[in-house]
């Protein structure tokens, strides 16, 4: 796929907020739903080899969803999202917190904002997410590239495996 | 003590004299110039750089020298290039996920 749609990704160390903004070939509308419908998210906001899933969601003001994101070993990292503002179709807000798998959340969180426009049948999509604190975001990270790792030294070990053969 | 890295560059004036001394190693007076603030404010700054290991001290005879610390500035960076490429990843995946929606609409 070509692509030549806008991404910008910038980190406010002092606001403790990062901004990132993209680009999609596609009407609002869609767009919107595949932000906000739990059966959607969970086809792309986990970065391969992880994957996404919902246990339940409430896309309500005050309505939540639990998921996971799954590493390839299986190790499973749970996390809430509350809905703290929904304006259908141009923005909706929430606040995100690691979880345990009995739902019960760690003691800090993020803000995250969500804004959508469309023009010429593009969408543009920016966010915000505000940490608490940027350990955490280093923490989330660490959790990404150690599941990154992972499969990465499987692979390793499958590829050492067959030139024994 | 260890310090939290982000937590040494949260601070504006710490964040200004990491571009001051990136240009060359300067002593605390030096450095303090350049501010409209206190020598203890600057050597309190200097302080948490030093130990974030984001600088590092050098005596020439008696004044110390303070540097920066490329390396350490470098993983900074590699760091939230990390968390970029992950936001790459998943909006790589979801133009997938809208084109597939996109055919099913038509």
């Amino acid at each position: 796929m070509t692509n030549n749609l806008l991404f910008d990704f910038t980190v406010d160390k002092a606001a403790k907020t990062v901004y990132i903004t993209r680009e999609f070939d596609a009407e609002q509308s869609l767009v919107w739903d595949a932000f906000t419908k739990a059966e959607l998210i969970d086809q792309w906001i986990a970065p391969k080899p992880m994957t996404a899933k919902t246990k339940y969601q409430d896309f309500k003001v005050g309505g939540k969803r639990f998921y996971a994101m799954i590493s390839p070993e299986g190790q499973e990292r749970w996390a809430i999202q509350e809905y703290t503002s929904i304006t259908p179709k141009t923005n909706f807000k929430m606040f995100n917190v690691f979880a345990d798998k009995d739902e019960n959340p760690e003691p800090h969180g993020s803000e995250w904002d969500h804004n959508f426009s469309e023009q010429n049948g593009i969408t543009t999509v920016n966010i915000s997410i505000y940490n608490e604190s940027l350990e955490r975001m280093e923490k989330i990270l660490d959790g990404f590239t150690r599941g990154m790792k992972m499969s990465l030294s499987n692979l390793e070990n499958l590829l050492a495996t067959l030139s024994k053969k | 003590m260890r310090r939290d890295i982000f937590q040494a560059i949260a601070d504006p004036t710490r964040r200004a004299i990491i571009t001051l001394i990136a240009l060359q190693a300067m002593t605390p007076n030096a450095i303090a110039d350049n501010f409209h603030t206190t020598r203890q404010s600057v050597s309190k700054h200097l302080r948490i750089l030093t130990e974030c290991e984001l600088v590092k001290q050098e005596y020439q005879g008696r004044e110390i020298y303070y540097s920066l610390e490329i390396n350490k500035m470098k993983e900074i960076d590699k760091w939230l290039d990390q968390f970029r490429k992950i936001w790459e990843t998943r909006f790589d995946q979801l133009d997938k996920v809208l084109s597939t929606m996109k055919k099913q609409k038509k």
